[in-house]
Protein backbone atom coordinates (compact mmCIF):
# COMPACT_ATOMS: atom_id res chain seq x y z
CA UNK A 1 0.00 0.00 0.00
CA UNK A 2 1.07 3.55 -0.52
CA UNK A 3 -0.16 6.97 -0.39
CA UNK A 4 0.31 10.15 -1.49
CA UNK A 5 3.16 11.40 0.00
CA UNK A 6 5.43 8.29 -1.31
CA UNK A 7 5.22 9.76 -4.71
CA UNK A 8 4.45 13.58 -4.61
CA UNK A 9 8.19 14.24 -5.25
CA UNK A 10 8.81 11.85 -8.07
CA UNK A 11 8.80 12.89 -11.72
CA UNK A 12 5.96 11.50 -13.84
CA UNK A 13 8.60 9.43 -15.34
CA UNK A 14 9.86 7.68 -12.78
CA UNK A 15 6.59 7.15 -11.48
CA UNK A 16 5.41 5.59 -14.67
CA UNK A 17 9.00 3.33 -14.88
CA UNK A 18 7.90 2.18 -11.25
CA UNK A 19 3.90 1.54 -11.60
CA UNK A 20 3.55 0.80 -15.49
CA UNK A 21 0.04 0.54 -15.71
CA UNK A 22 -0.55 4.01 -14.69
CA UNK A 23 -0.24 5.27 -18.13
CA UNK A 24 -3.87 3.68 -18.29
CA UNK A 25 -4.73 6.12 -15.57
CA UNK A 26 -2.57 9.52 -17.25
CA UNK A 27 -4.50 8.37 -20.41
CA UNK A 28 -8.01 8.50 -19.21
CA UNK A 29 -7.75 11.21 -17.10
CA UNK A 30 -5.86 13.19 -19.43
CA UNK A 31 -2.53 13.62 -17.85
CA UNK A 32 0.01 15.00 -19.94
CA UNK A 33 3.17 12.95 -19.47
CA UNK A 34 5.20 14.77 -22.45
CA UNK A 35 7.40 17.47 -21.92
CA UNK A 36 6.48 16.43 -18.40
CA UNK A 37 8.82 13.61 -17.98
CA UNK A 38 11.10 15.27 -15.15
CA UNK A 39 8.33 17.32 -13.39
CA UNK A 40 6.87 16.24 -10.08
CA UNK A 41 4.13 14.81 -9.31
CA UNK A 42 3.27 17.96 -7.16
CA UNK A 43 4.85 20.38 -9.58
CA UNK A 44 2.59 18.87 -12.02
CA UNK A 45 -0.99 19.19 -10.21
CA UNK A 46 0.28 22.44 -9.22
CA UNK A 47 0.79 23.85 -13.13
CA UNK A 48 -2.67 24.05 -13.33
CA UNK A 49 -4.00 27.53 -13.58
CA UNK A 50 -7.26 28.53 -12.19
CA UNK A 51 -8.80 28.72 -15.68
CA UNK A 52 -7.69 25.41 -16.80
CA UNK A 53 -9.05 23.45 -13.60
CA UNK A 54 -12.41 25.16 -14.41
CA UNK A 55 -12.08 24.81 -18.16
CA UNK A 56 -11.29 21.07 -18.42
CA UNK A 57 -13.43 19.95 -15.10
CA UNK A 58 -10.35 18.66 -13.46
CA UNK A 59 -11.16 18.30 -9.74
CA UNK A 60 -7.14 17.80 -8.27
CA UNK A 61 -7.83 16.14 -5.28
CA UNK A 62 -10.08 13.79 -6.63
CA UNK A 63 -7.21 13.06 -9.27
CA UNK A 64 -4.87 12.42 -6.52
CA UNK A 65 -7.21 10.30 -4.38
CA UNK A 66 -8.28 8.34 -7.09
CA UNK A 67 -4.39 7.96 -8.66
CA UNK A 68 -3.45 6.29 -4.87
CA UNK A 69 -6.23 4.06 -4.99
CA UNK A 70 -5.90 2.85 -8.65
CA UNK A 71 -2.21 2.03 -8.03
CA UNK A 72 -3.06 0.43 -4.82
CA UNK A 73 -5.55 -1.54 -6.92
CA UNK A 74 -3.30 -2.48 -9.56
CA UNK A 75 -0.64 -3.72 -7.24
CA UNK A 76 -2.83 -5.86 -5.22
CA UNK A 77 -4.50 -6.89 -8.19
CA UNK A 78 -1.00 -7.58 -9.45
CA UNK A 79 -0.11 -9.96 -7.17
CA UNK A 80 -2.76 -11.82 -6.33
CA UNK A 81 -2.57 -13.58 -9.44
CA UNK A 82 -1.14 -16.84 -8.00
CA UNK A 83 -3.85 -16.71 -5.39
CA UNK A 84 -5.69 -19.48 -5.15
CA UNK A 85 -8.84 -19.58 -7.75
CA UNK A 86 -12.39 -20.66 -7.57
CA UNK A 87 -12.49 -24.36 -7.27
CA UNK A 88 -15.79 -24.81 -6.62
CA UNK A 89 -19.21 -23.05 -6.03
CA UNK A 90 -21.78 -24.21 -3.65
CA UNK A 91 -25.58 -23.35 -3.58
CA UNK A 92 -27.30 -23.68 0.15
CA UNK A 93 -30.93 -24.02 -0.19
CA UNK A 94 -33.50 -20.93 0.26
CA UNK A 95 -37.24 -19.95 -0.84
CA UNK A 96 -39.08 -20.08 -3.91
CA UNK A 97 -41.67 -17.24 -4.11
CA UNK A 98 -44.09 -18.77 -2.47
CA UNK A 99 -41.79 -19.03 0.75
CA UNK A 100 -41.62 -23.04 0.12
CA UNK A 101 -37.90 -23.85 1.08
CA UNK A 102 -36.39 -25.08 -2.03
CA UNK A 103 -36.23 -29.17 -2.86
CA UNK A 104 -32.49 -29.62 -2.46
CA UNK A 105 -30.20 -29.99 0.45
CA UNK A 106 -26.96 -28.67 -1.08
CA UNK A 107 -25.43 -28.05 -4.64
CA UNK A 108 -21.83 -28.10 -5.14
CA UNK A 109 -20.60 -27.25 -8.95
CA UNK A 110 -16.24 -27.75 -9.18
CA UNK A 111 -14.76 -26.28 -11.87
CA UNK A 112 -14.53 -28.12 -15.44
CA UNK A 113 -18.30 -29.02 -14.43
CA UNK A 114 -21.22 -27.99 -16.39
CA UNK A 115 -24.61 -27.62 -15.45
CA UNK A 116 -27.68 -26.90 -17.41
CA UNK A 117 -30.83 -24.83 -16.05
CA UNK A 118 -33.97 -25.73 -17.24
CA UNK A 119 -37.20 -24.16 -16.29
CA UNK A 120 -39.90 -21.64 -18.27
CA UNK A 121 -39.18 -17.70 -18.79
CA UNK A 122 -39.94 -15.74 -15.69
CA UNK A 123 -39.44 -19.17 -13.61
CA UNK A 124 -36.49 -17.48 -11.87
CA UNK A 125 -33.31 -18.57 -13.96
CA UNK A 126 -31.85 -14.60 -13.90
CA UNK A 127 -32.37 -14.69 -9.87
CA UNK A 128 -30.58 -17.74 -9.52
CA UNK A 129 -27.26 -16.36 -11.80
CA UNK A 130 -28.03 -12.77 -9.77
CA UNK A 131 -27.66 -14.63 -6.71
CA UNK A 132 -24.55 -15.80 -7.62
CA UNK A 133 -23.03 -13.06 -9.06
CA UNK A 134 -23.98 -10.88 -5.85
CA UNK A 135 -22.83 -14.03 -3.70
CA UNK A 136 -25.92 -14.04 -2.09
CA UNK A 137 -25.67 -14.82 1.87
CA UNK A 138 -29.37 -15.09 2.95
CA UNK A 139 -29.90 -11.74 1.81
CA UNK A 140 -31.34 -11.60 -1.10
CA UNK A 141 -35.33 -12.47 -2.22
CA UNK A 142 -34.56 -16.29 -2.42
CA UNK A 143 -32.52 -16.54 0.92
CA UNK A 144 -30.25 -18.61 -1.20
CA UNK A 145 -27.00 -18.39 0.15
CA UNK A 146 -23.32 -19.20 -2.34
CA UNK A 147 -19.88 -20.70 -1.11
CA UNK A 148 -16.52 -20.48 -2.84
CA UNK A 149 -14.62 -23.16 -2.20
CA UNK A 150 -16.66 -23.84 0.73
CA UNK A 151 -16.20 -20.93 2.56
CA UNK A 152 -18.41 -17.75 2.98
CA UNK A 153 -17.15 -15.90 0.22
CA UNK A 154 -14.95 -12.22 0.04
CA UNK A 155 -17.11 -9.28 -0.53
CA UNK A 156 -14.50 -7.95 -3.10
CA UNK A 157 -16.57 -10.45 -5.56
CA UNK A 158 -18.93 -7.69 -5.18
CA UNK A 159 -17.54 -4.82 -5.64
CA UNK A 160 -14.62 -5.32 -7.53
CA UNK A 161 -14.87 -4.46 -11.22
CA UNK A 162 -11.92 -6.31 -12.03
CA UNK A 163 -12.85 -9.51 -10.39
CA UNK A 164 -16.41 -10.08 -11.63
CA UNK A 165 -17.42 -13.61 -10.90
CA UNK A 166 -19.26 -14.54 -13.40
CA UNK A 167 -19.07 -13.85 -17.47
CA UNK A 168 -21.80 -14.13 -19.63
CA UNK A 169 -22.50 -15.26 -22.94
CA UNK A 170 -25.84 -14.96 -24.60
CA UNK A 171 -27.60 -15.49 -27.86
CA UNK A 172 -28.51 -11.52 -28.17
CA UNK A 173 -24.42 -10.23 -27.54
CA UNK A 174 -23.09 -8.60 -31.12
CA UNK A 175 -19.53 -6.53 -31.07
CA UNK A 176 -20.41 -3.49 -31.63
CA UNK A 177 -16.91 -1.86 -32.31
CA UNK A 178 -15.32 -1.34 -35.29
CA UNK A 179 -11.91 -3.75 -34.74
CA UNK A 180 -10.50 -6.52 -36.83
CA UNK A 181 -10.13 -9.74 -34.76
CA UNK A 182 -6.68 -8.82 -33.90
CA UNK A 183 -7.23 -5.51 -32.11
CA UNK A 184 -10.00 -6.47 -30.68
CA UNK A 185 -8.31 -9.40 -28.86
CA UNK A 186 -5.60 -6.48 -28.16
CA UNK A 187 -7.72 -4.57 -26.54
CA UNK A 188 -8.77 -7.17 -23.98
CA UNK A 189 -5.62 -8.61 -23.17
CA UNK A 190 -4.36 -4.76 -22.82
CA UNK A 191 -7.51 -4.49 -20.59
CA UNK A 192 -5.92 -7.07 -18.40
CA UNK A 193 -2.46 -6.65 -18.36
CA UNK A 194 -1.84 -9.88 -20.15
CA UNK A 195 2.05 -9.84 -20.97
CA UNK A 196 2.33 -12.53 -24.08
CA UNK A 197 0.22 -10.63 -25.47
CA UNK A 198 1.08 -12.45 -29.11
CA UNK A 199 0.62 -15.22 -27.95
CA UNK A 200 -3.13 -15.13 -26.36
CA UNK A 201 -4.22 -13.86 -29.56
CA UNK A 202 -2.79 -16.97 -31.57
CA UNK A 203 -4.44 -19.35 -28.94
CA UNK A 204 -7.51 -16.93 -29.28
CA UNK A 205 -7.86 -16.85 -33.08
CA UNK A 206 -7.16 -20.39 -33.32
CA UNK A 207 -9.18 -21.60 -30.94
CA UNK A 208 -12.12 -19.79 -32.12
CA UNK A 209 -11.27 -21.13 -35.85
CA UNK A 210 -11.63 -24.80 -34.31
CA UNK A 211 -15.16 -24.07 -32.93
CA UNK A 212 -16.71 -21.83 -36.43
CA UNK A 213 -17.78 -23.96 -39.18
CA UNK A 214 -16.34 -21.60 -41.52
CA UNK A 215 -12.35 -20.18 -40.91
CA UNK A 216 -11.58 -16.22 -40.24
CA UNK A 217 -8.47 -14.48 -39.67
CA UNK A 218 -7.12 -11.92 -37.79
CA UNK A 219 -7.71 -9.15 -40.23
CA UNK A 220 -11.33 -9.74 -40.19
CA UNK A 221 -13.64 -6.62 -39.25
CA UNK A 222 -15.29 -8.32 -36.07
CA UNK A 223 -18.68 -6.93 -37.23
CA UNK A 224 -18.54 -8.43 -40.24
CA UNK A 225 -18.20 -12.14 -38.78
CA UNK A 226 -21.06 -14.17 -39.34
CA UNK A 227 -23.13 -14.88 -36.14
CA UNK A 228 -21.38 -18.27 -35.78
CA UNK A 229 -17.75 -17.27 -36.38
CA UNK A 230 -18.72 -14.12 -33.79
CA UNK A 231 -20.23 -16.85 -31.16
CA UNK A 232 -17.16 -18.75 -31.10
CA UNK A 233 -14.54 -15.49 -30.71
CA UNK A 234 -16.75 -14.86 -28.11
CA UNK A 235 -16.75 -18.21 -26.55
CA UNK A 236 -13.01 -18.60 -27.04
CA UNK A 237 -11.93 -15.19 -25.89
CA UNK A 238 -14.41 -15.71 -23.01
CA UNK A 239 -12.63 -18.73 -22.27
CA UNK A 240 -8.88 -17.82 -22.91
CA UNK A 241 -9.00 -14.10 -21.65
CA UNK A 242 -11.96 -13.37 -18.85
CA UNK A 243 -10.84 -13.69 -15.57
CA UNK A 244 -14.35 -14.29 -14.60
CA UNK A 245 -14.37 -18.11 -13.23
CA UNK A 246 -17.67 -18.94 -13.93
CA UNK A 247 -19.54 -18.63 -17.17
CA UNK A 248 -22.93 -18.24 -18.03
CA UNK A 249 -24.31 -19.42 -21.13
CA UNK A 250 -27.93 -18.24 -22.24
CA UNK A 251 -28.49 -21.08 -25.38
CA UNK A 252 -25.89 -21.69 -28.39
CA UNK A 253 -28.02 -21.77 -31.13
CA UNK A 254 -26.80 -24.72 -33.07
CA UNK A 255 -25.30 -23.04 -36.56
CA UNK A 256 -22.20 -22.65 -37.65
CA UNK A 257 -20.59 -23.20 -34.60
CA UNK A 258 -19.05 -26.73 -33.21
CA UNK A 259 -21.40 -26.36 -29.38
CA UNK A 260 -19.51 -29.58 -27.85
CA UNK A 261 -16.07 -28.29 -28.97
CA UNK A 262 -17.43 -25.15 -27.38
CA UNK A 263 -18.35 -26.48 -23.82
CA UNK A 264 -15.03 -28.39 -23.85
CA UNK A 265 -12.83 -25.68 -24.38
CA UNK A 266 -14.34 -23.74 -21.19
CA UNK A 267 -14.47 -26.45 -19.12
CA UNK A 268 -10.37 -27.29 -20.00
CA UNK A 269 -9.65 -24.18 -19.09
CA UNK A 270 -10.82 -24.92 -15.98
CA UNK A 271 -14.47 -22.41 -15.78
CA UNK A 272 -17.36 -23.61 -13.87
CA UNK A 273 -20.04 -23.32 -16.61
CA UNK A 274 -24.07 -23.01 -15.91
CA UNK A 275 -26.05 -22.85 -19.17
CA UNK A 276 -29.62 -22.09 -19.80
CA UNK A 277 -30.91 -24.22 -22.49
CA UNK A 278 -33.67 -26.19 -23.15
CA UNK A 279 -31.68 -27.75 -26.39
CA UNK A 280 -31.61 -31.78 -25.94
CA UNK A 281 -28.18 -31.86 -26.58
CA UNK A 282 -26.54 -28.98 -24.20
CA UNK A 283 -28.68 -30.55 -21.23
CA UNK A 284 -27.49 -33.85 -21.92
CA UNK A 285 -23.88 -32.83 -21.98
CA UNK A 286 -24.35 -31.13 -18.79
CA UNK A 287 -23.28 -33.04 -15.61
CA UNK A 288 -26.33 -32.15 -13.50
CA UNK A 289 -29.58 -29.85 -14.39
CA UNK A 290 -31.41 -27.45 -12.07
CA UNK A 291 -35.09 -27.34 -12.32
CA UNK A 292 -36.81 -24.15 -11.61
CA UNK A 293 -39.97 -23.41 -11.06
CA UNK A 294 -42.08 -20.48 -9.35
CA UNK A 295 -38.27 -18.92 -8.56
CA UNK A 296 -37.29 -21.93 -6.54
CA UNK A 297 -34.81 -24.97 -7.60
CA UNK A 298 -37.75 -27.88 -8.00
CA UNK A 299 -35.10 -30.50 -8.17
CA UNK A 300 -31.61 -31.58 -9.42
CA UNK A 301 -31.26 -34.49 -12.02
CA UNK A 302 -28.12 -35.93 -12.54
CA UNK A 303 -27.56 -36.53 -16.08
CA UNK A 304 -27.54 -40.80 -16.32
CA UNK A 305 -26.27 -43.61 -18.58
CA UNK A 306 -29.71 -43.78 -19.95
CA UNK A 307 -30.25 -40.39 -20.72
CA UNK A 308 -26.53 -39.72 -22.09
CA UNK A 309 -27.31 -42.60 -24.63
CA UNK A 310 -29.77 -40.48 -26.49
CA UNK A 311 -26.70 -37.99 -27.13
CA UNK A 312 -25.65 -40.72 -29.87
CA UNK A 313 -28.71 -40.59 -31.89
CA UNK A 314 -28.86 -36.75 -31.01
CA UNK A 315 -25.39 -36.57 -32.60
CA UNK A 316 -26.49 -38.42 -36.19
CA UNK A 317 -29.19 -35.78 -36.60
CA UNK A 318 -26.86 -33.34 -36.16
CA UNK A 319 -24.24 -34.54 -38.64
CA UNK A 320 -27.06 -34.94 -40.90
CA UNK A 321 -27.88 -31.02 -40.62
CA UNK A 322 -24.37 -30.16 -40.30
CA UNK A 323 -24.03 -32.00 -43.77
CA UNK A 324 -27.26 -30.57 -45.50
CA UNK A 325 -25.72 -27.09 -44.22
CA UNK A 326 -22.44 -27.32 -45.97
CA UNK A 327 -23.74 -29.18 -48.92
CA UNK A 328 -26.03 -25.78 -49.13
CA UNK A 329 -23.36 -23.53 -48.26
CA UNK A 330 -21.03 -25.24 -51.22
CA UNK A 331 -23.82 -24.54 -53.34
CA UNK A 332 -25.03 -28.44 -54.21
CA UNK A 333 -28.35 -29.87 -54.40
CA UNK A 334 -29.36 -31.92 -51.28
CA UNK A 335 -30.47 -35.76 -52.10
CA UNK A 336 -32.91 -36.87 -49.57
CA UNK A 337 -30.13 -39.88 -49.62
CA UNK A 338 -28.32 -37.88 -47.47
CA UNK A 339 -30.29 -38.37 -44.19
CA UNK A 340 -29.78 -41.93 -42.70
CA UNK A 341 -30.51 -42.23 -39.10
CA UNK B 1 -35.39 11.48 4.36
CA UNK B 2 -32.63 9.73 2.09
CA UNK B 3 -32.00 12.18 -1.14
CA UNK B 4 -30.29 10.14 -4.12
CA UNK B 5 -29.32 11.91 -7.20
CA UNK B 6 -28.96 9.82 -10.33
CA UNK B 7 -27.51 11.15 -13.55
CA UNK B 8 -26.49 9.52 -17.12
CA UNK B 9 -26.36 10.67 -20.48
CA UNK B 10 -29.41 10.05 -22.55
CA UNK B 11 -30.89 6.66 -22.61
CA UNK B 12 -28.79 5.15 -21.16
CA UNK B 13 -31.35 3.43 -19.48
CA UNK B 14 -31.55 5.55 -15.79
CA UNK B 15 -35.68 5.25 -15.70
CA UNK B 16 -35.36 1.31 -16.19
CA UNK B 17 -32.74 1.46 -13.33
CA UNK B 18 -34.78 3.09 -11.21
CA UNK B 19 -38.10 1.60 -11.87
CA UNK B 20 -36.43 -1.69 -10.66
CA UNK B 21 -34.63 -0.25 -7.67
CA UNK B 22 -37.90 1.12 -6.62
CA UNK B 23 -39.59 -2.00 -6.48
CA UNK B 24 -36.92 -3.51 -4.50
CA UNK B 25 -36.68 -0.56 -2.13
CA UNK B 26 -41.21 -0.90 -1.92
CA UNK B 27 -40.40 -4.65 -0.62
CA UNK B 28 -39.04 -3.03 2.42
CA UNK B 29 -42.17 -0.95 2.97
CA UNK B 30 -39.87 2.46 2.29
CA UNK B 31 -41.97 5.00 0.73
CA UNK B 32 -39.94 6.34 -2.21
CA UNK B 33 -40.79 9.70 -4.58
CA UNK B 34 -39.02 10.90 -7.94
CA UNK B 35 -38.40 14.24 -9.63
CA UNK B 36 -37.41 14.04 -12.75
CA UNK B 37 -35.62 16.44 -14.50
CA UNK B 38 -35.03 16.88 -18.57
CA UNK B 39 -34.90 19.31 -21.07
CA UNK B 40 -37.83 19.39 -23.90
CA UNK B 41 -39.29 16.49 -22.67
CA UNK B 42 -40.26 13.49 -20.81
CA UNK B 43 -42.89 11.41 -20.22
CA UNK B 44 -41.39 9.03 -17.74
CA UNK B 45 -43.29 10.62 -15.10
CA UNK B 46 -46.24 8.45 -16.21
CA UNK B 47 -44.10 5.50 -15.96
CA UNK B 48 -43.14 6.28 -12.03
CA UNK B 49 -47.08 7.19 -11.77
CA UNK B 50 -47.79 3.50 -13.10
CA UNK B 51 -45.67 1.67 -10.40
CA UNK B 52 -47.55 4.08 -7.84
CA UNK B 53 -44.48 6.53 -7.09
CA UNK B 54 -45.09 9.95 -6.39
CA UNK B 55 -43.44 11.93 -8.96
CA UNK B 56 -42.86 15.80 -10.50
CA UNK B 57 -41.60 16.37 -13.78
CA UNK B 58 -39.70 19.87 -14.22
CA UNK B 59 -38.39 20.77 -18.10
CA UNK B 60 -35.83 23.31 -18.14
CA UNK B 61 -36.27 24.22 -21.71
CA UNK B 62 -34.09 27.01 -22.79
CA UNK B 63 -32.25 26.86 -20.34
CA UNK B 64 -28.75 24.89 -18.88
CA UNK B 65 -30.69 22.01 -17.37
CA UNK B 66 -28.18 21.44 -14.31
CA UNK B 67 -28.37 25.07 -14.11
CA UNK B 68 -32.67 24.72 -13.78
CA UNK B 69 -31.74 21.49 -11.32
CA UNK B 70 -29.49 23.58 -8.77
CA UNK B 71 -31.74 26.38 -8.51
CA UNK B 72 -34.92 23.94 -7.94
CA UNK B 73 -33.39 21.32 -5.44
CA UNK B 74 -34.11 22.65 -2.51
CA UNK B 75 -37.44 23.13 -3.47
CA UNK B 76 -37.88 19.63 -4.60
CA UNK B 77 -35.96 18.64 -1.37
CA UNK B 78 -38.95 20.65 0.78
CA UNK B 79 -41.44 18.40 -1.61
CA UNK B 80 -40.26 15.39 -0.42
CA UNK B 81 -39.99 16.19 2.97
CA UNK B 82 -43.77 17.33 3.19
CA UNK B 83 -44.66 13.93 1.82
CA UNK B 84 -42.61 12.12 3.96
CA UNK B 85 -40.91 10.25 2.02
CA UNK B 86 -38.22 7.82 3.16
CA UNK B 87 -36.09 8.18 -0.42
CA UNK B 88 -36.28 10.70 -2.70
CA UNK B 89 -34.36 9.83 -5.90
CA UNK B 90 -33.53 12.71 -8.79
CA UNK B 91 -33.47 11.74 -12.09
CA UNK B 92 -31.42 14.22 -14.96
CA UNK B 93 -30.02 13.70 -18.27
CA UNK B 94 -26.47 15.04 -18.40
CA UNK B 95 -26.65 16.71 -21.98
CA UNK B 96 -23.04 18.22 -22.48
CA UNK B 97 -20.73 15.89 -20.47
CA UNK B 98 -19.36 18.21 -18.65
CA UNK B 99 -21.94 19.00 -16.18
CA UNK B 100 -23.02 17.06 -12.74
CA UNK B 101 -26.05 17.59 -10.74
CA UNK B 102 -23.94 15.40 -7.52
CA UNK B 103 -24.16 17.18 -4.05
CA UNK B 104 -21.31 16.61 -1.47
CA UNK B 105 -22.66 14.45 1.42
CA UNK B 106 -25.45 13.14 -1.29
CA UNK B 107 -25.56 9.98 -2.66
CA UNK B 108 -24.88 10.60 -6.17
CA UNK B 109 -25.25 7.77 -9.12
CA UNK B 110 -24.20 7.93 -12.90
CA UNK B 111 -25.83 5.58 -15.31
CA UNK B 112 -24.27 4.41 -18.64
CA UNK B 113 -24.25 2.34 -21.31
CA UNK B 114 -21.94 -0.44 -22.71
CA UNK B 115 -22.95 0.45 -26.01
CA UNK B 116 -21.66 4.38 -25.85
CA UNK B 117 -18.42 2.95 -26.90
CA UNK B 118 -15.91 2.41 -24.94
CA UNK B 119 -14.08 5.99 -25.29
CA UNK B 120 -17.35 7.68 -23.59
CA UNK B 121 -15.54 7.02 -20.00
CA UNK B 122 -13.07 9.44 -21.07
CA UNK B 123 -15.29 11.73 -22.70
CA UNK B 124 -17.42 12.11 -19.34
CA UNK B 125 -16.68 14.98 -16.96
CA UNK B 126 -17.47 15.15 -13.57
CA UNK B 127 -20.74 13.11 -13.64
CA UNK B 128 -19.32 10.14 -13.99
CA UNK B 129 -15.75 10.64 -12.44
CA UNK B 130 -17.08 11.91 -8.98
CA UNK B 131 -20.13 9.09 -8.97
CA UNK B 132 -20.26 7.39 -5.88
CA UNK B 133 -21.74 4.54 -7.86
CA UNK B 134 -21.27 3.51 -11.24
CA UNK B 135 -24.73 1.40 -13.09
CA UNK B 136 -23.05 0.16 -16.53
CA UNK B 137 -26.36 -1.10 -18.51
CA UNK B 138 -26.98 -3.28 -21.39
CA UNK B 139 -24.84 -5.60 -21.16
CA UNK B 140 -26.95 -8.21 -22.38
CA UNK B 141 -26.27 -7.14 -26.04
CA UNK B 142 -22.33 -6.75 -26.23
CA UNK B 143 -19.63 -9.16 -25.98
CA UNK B 144 -18.09 -10.32 -22.82
CA UNK B 145 -14.69 -9.03 -24.08
CA UNK B 146 -16.33 -5.49 -24.31
CA UNK B 147 -17.88 -5.70 -20.83
CA UNK B 148 -14.79 -5.71 -19.35
CA UNK B 149 -13.18 -3.49 -21.49
CA UNK B 150 -15.74 -0.82 -20.86
CA UNK B 151 -15.68 -1.52 -16.99
CA UNK B 152 -11.96 -1.33 -16.45
CA UNK B 153 -11.86 1.93 -18.94
CA UNK B 154 -14.70 3.42 -16.16
CA UNK B 155 -12.35 2.22 -13.56
CA UNK B 156 -9.72 4.10 -14.66
CA UNK B 157 -11.51 7.38 -14.75
CA UNK B 158 -13.26 6.73 -11.27
CA UNK B 159 -11.25 3.98 -9.16
CA UNK B 160 -12.98 4.84 -6.00
CA UNK B 161 -16.75 4.20 -7.31
CA UNK B 162 -18.79 0.94 -6.90
CA UNK B 163 -18.94 0.07 -10.46
CA UNK B 164 -21.96 -2.34 -11.29
CA UNK B 165 -23.86 -4.44 -14.17
CA UNK B 166 -27.59 -3.95 -13.96
CA UNK B 167 -30.09 -5.35 -16.78
CA UNK B 168 -32.97 -2.81 -17.25
CA UNK B 169 -35.30 -4.91 -18.65
CA UNK B 170 -34.69 -8.08 -16.33
CA UNK B 171 -33.87 -5.83 -13.34
CA UNK B 172 -30.97 -8.56 -13.08
CA UNK B 173 -28.87 -6.66 -10.50
CA UNK B 174 -31.06 -3.81 -9.18
CA UNK B 175 -31.94 -5.45 -6.07
CA UNK B 176 -28.34 -5.69 -4.99
CA UNK B 177 -28.25 -1.75 -6.32
CA UNK B 178 -31.40 -1.37 -4.04
CA UNK B 179 -29.01 -2.82 -0.70
CA UNK B 180 -26.63 0.46 -1.12
CA UNK B 181 -29.10 3.07 -1.45
CA UNK B 182 -31.12 3.71 1.92
CA UNK B 183 -29.29 4.57 5.38
CA UNK B 184 -30.75 6.03 8.25
CA UNK B 185 -27.78 7.76 9.00
CA UNK B 186 -28.19 9.47 5.17
CA UNK B 187 -31.27 11.26 6.37
CA UNK B 188 -31.61 15.26 5.72
CA UNK B 189 -34.33 17.56 5.66
CA UNK B 190 -32.49 20.20 3.94
CA UNK B 191 -29.93 20.66 1.51
CA UNK B 192 -29.67 24.11 2.07
CA UNK B 193 -25.81 25.31 2.79
CA UNK B 194 -24.49 22.22 1.15
CA UNK B 195 -22.46 22.70 -1.75
CA UNK B 196 -22.10 20.77 -5.49
CA UNK B 197 -19.21 18.45 -5.94
CA UNK B 198 -18.27 20.58 -8.68
CA UNK B 199 -18.49 23.63 -10.43
CA UNK B 200 -21.29 23.50 -13.53
CA UNK B 201 -20.26 24.85 -16.64
CA UNK B 202 -20.57 28.96 -16.98
CA UNK B 203 -21.47 30.63 -20.22
CA UNK B 204 -23.33 34.02 -20.55
CA UNK B 205 -23.09 35.27 -24.05
CA UNK B 206 -25.25 37.04 -26.28
CA UNK B 207 -26.55 33.53 -27.66
CA UNK B 208 -27.34 32.59 -24.18
CA UNK B 209 -30.07 35.12 -24.14
CA UNK B 210 -31.77 34.75 -27.33
CA UNK B 211 -29.32 35.89 -30.43
CA UNK B 212 -29.98 33.89 -33.28
CA UNK B 213 -27.74 36.30 -35.99
CA UNK B 214 -24.43 34.47 -36.63
CA UNK B 215 -21.55 36.80 -36.47
CA UNK B 216 -18.60 38.30 -34.85
CA UNK B 217 -20.81 41.47 -34.56
CA UNK B 218 -23.52 39.68 -32.72
CA UNK B 219 -21.39 37.80 -30.23
CA UNK B 220 -21.13 39.83 -26.79
CA UNK B 221 -20.18 38.43 -23.45
CA UNK B 222 -18.28 35.34 -22.67
CA UNK B 223 -17.26 34.02 -26.70
CA UNK B 224 -14.20 31.83 -27.46
CA UNK B 225 -12.59 30.74 -30.62
CA UNK B 226 -11.04 27.81 -31.30
CA UNK B 227 -7.90 27.98 -32.88
CA UNK B 228 -8.08 26.79 -36.40
CA UNK B 229 -4.43 27.31 -37.10
CA UNK B 230 -2.86 29.37 -40.17
CA UNK B 231 -4.06 32.87 -40.59
CA UNK B 232 -6.16 33.02 -37.37
CA UNK B 233 -2.84 32.47 -35.15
Amino acid sequence: MINYKDIENKTLSSIEKEYPFITSFYESNKLVVEENENTTLNEYFNSFTEEEIEEWAIDIDKIKEDMIIFINEMLSFLGVKEEVGVNSLTILPGQDKSGNKENFEELTINKSEIISIVGPTGSGKSRLLADIEWTANADTPTKRSILINGDIPDKKWRFSSSNKLVAQLSQNMNFVMDLTAREFIELHARSRMVEEEEEVIEKIIEAANHLAGEKFDLETPITSLSGGQSRALMIADTAILSTSPIVLIDEIENAGIDRKRALNLLVSEEKIVLMATHDPTLALMANKRIVIKNGGIHKVIETDEKERGILVQLDKLDAITSKLRAELRAGNSLNVEDIVL
Amino acid sequence: MNLITVSGPPSSGKTSIIIKTINSLHQRDLKVGVVKFDCLYTDDDVLYEKIGVPVKKGLSGSLCPDHYFVSNIEEVVQWGVDLELDVLITESAGLCNRCSPYIKDVKAICVIDNLSGINTPKKIGPMLKSADIVIITKGDIVSQAEREVFASRVHSVNPKAITMHINGLTGQGAYELSTLLYDEGDNIDTVKGKKLRFSMPSALCSYCLGETRIGEDFQMGNVRKMDLGGKND
